[in-house]
């Protein structure tokens, strides 16, 4: 089998893996990391469950071969907040209800994320815009974005 | 799926690996296309060589007059251009309706340029902008127009096992030229287009003059209409010439029946209103100039 060196940092921690050289990263980050809040739906790029950011910006790493991050920071859900101390991102999708099954929310507030990195005042439309890529089959939005809207207001007090 | 991914520094290491290779080798850049291609074995490669960390690839920038646009040139970055907001227009309103935030992050518009799809976003903005791409090989580099590189549905003459595309250049529009991208599909975002029209207008003293009108997917391949342009030739610039071109466009177009993409009847009926739109938004914008 062959095989390829893949170092990167990935929340906040240097990791060196001997992967597989057509491995994806959602399978490096899950299978050998154990960081199993990144989500896997449509495997194409379609859907934003397996959002990550890769350098700061939220790529689909369902079809981003793990060598795209060598040398690189990734940043999954994990290393957003701890069970104590939540990121303002996901206590205002607490607040507002915008979780239901939950398996678009980690992409989801990734996207939200590099959105308020970028922007601390985002419009709704910039939002909206921010998680298109970003599918969700049971919310509606409206509470996704009221929640992104409100954590941006937080973020800024 | 592959045994070996290369990342090299320039695009010398890149034609390198490729020759040494033998034909077993091939570039990705954003690869948002390309994977999904090699995870559903439509197509085979051993050695993947990726050329998006090659920094000069990596910027837009100004050649002489020409813009020139690296082949590591995201769909986001060029959306977010200053340069190419206000020079190309159409490009930015095109890179913007490509894909998702996720796809522009990663895919890179040379990259919808050798997929060779015949409705990529950037592609139909590309070819109104008479786009040229230059071409890396074992013989030196070339430059051609854009239209030469399509070979057919789906297939760039471009073979991305032995040479490379390096950029893209394009004219920055003038004072008396106006453009805009339209497109039609069922969602903002993560939705193929139903059709999209990219025009490039040129208006003097009131009459249109050379014009430039690209739709897809109404070929095989991004397709220009030349009927429509010569309606449009000399004519006085306003909604009646624009009607008439529109109608040309519609006559010109080969939409095909398409479970996806709508009936042939319907997207005929759309080219219409989306060529009016189309043209209609380029001549107000080199009127505003």
């Amino acid at each position: 089998m062959a095989e390829a060196l893949l170092t990167m940092t990935v929340n906040g921690d240097a990791v060196r893996l001997v992967v597989e050289p057509s491995a994806m990263l959602v399978d490096v980050l899950r299978g050998r990391l154990g960081l199993i809040g990144v989500k896997e739906a449509c495997g194409k790029g379609a859907c934003g469950a397996c959002t990550v950011l890769l350098d700061d910006k939220p790529v689909p790493s369902c079809v981003t071969p793990a060598m795209k991050a060598l040398n690189k920071n990734v940043l999954t859900i994990e290393g957003l907040g701890s069970p104590g101390k939540l990121h303002p991102l996901q206590e205002a999708f607490i607040d507002h209800g915008a979780v239901q099954c939950g398996f678009c929310t980690p992409g989801m507030i990734l996207s939200a994320k590099a959105l308020l990195d970028e922007r601390s005042l985002p419009t709704e439309e910039e939002v909206r815009v921010a998680i298109s890529g970003n599918l969700c089959r049971c919310t509606g939005y409206v509470k996704i974005v009221e929640a992104i809207l409100s954590a941006a207001e937080r973020m800024r007090s | 799926m592959w045994d070996e991914y290369v990342i090299p520094k320039s695009v010398e290491e890149a034609l390198q690996i490729l020759q040494s290779r033998e034909g077993e080798a091939r570039i990705i850049a954003g690869g948002t296309d390309l994977v999904p291609e090699l995870k559903d074995k439509a197509r085979k490669v051993k050695c993947l060589v990726d050329i998006s960390e090659i920094e000069p690839l990596r910027k837009i920038e100004l050649d002489g007059a020409l813009i020139k646009l690296g082949a590591g040139v995201t769909h986001a970055q060029v959306a977010s251009s200053d340069l190419i907001r206000e020079q190309a227009t159409l490009l930015a309103e095109a890179a913007s309706a490509v894909g998702s935030p996720l796809i522009r992050n990663q895919g890179t518009v040379v990259g919808n340029v050798i997929n060779a799809q015949p409705a990529a976003d950037t592609a139909i903005a590309l070819f109104s902008l008479c786009a040229e791409v230059e071409i890396l090989s074992s013989s030196g580099t070339r430059r051609v127009p854009i239209e030469q590189t399509y070979e057919k549905l789906c297939v760039s003459r471009v073979n991305s096992a032995l040479e490379i595309v390096t950029a893209l250049y394009i004219k920055g529009l003038r004072k008396d030229q106006g453009s805009a991208f339209v497109r039609l599909a069922q969602r903002k975002a993560l939705a193929l287009p139903m059709l999209n029209v990219a025009a490039v207008v040129t208006v003097q003293d009131g009459r249109f003059e050379d014009s430039r009108i690209t739709i897809g997917p109404v070929a095989p391949l991004p397709f220009r209409s030349k009927n429509a342009e010569a309606t449009l030739k000399h004519a006085a610039a306003g909604p009646e010439s624009i009607g008439k071109a529109a109608e040309a466009a519609a006559l010109e177009a080969q939409p095909r029946d398409s479970a996806l993409r709508g009936s042939a009847e319907y997207r005929r009926e759309m080219v219409k209103v989306f060529v009016r739109r189309a043209v209609g938004r380029a001549l107000q914008r080199a009127e505003q100039k």
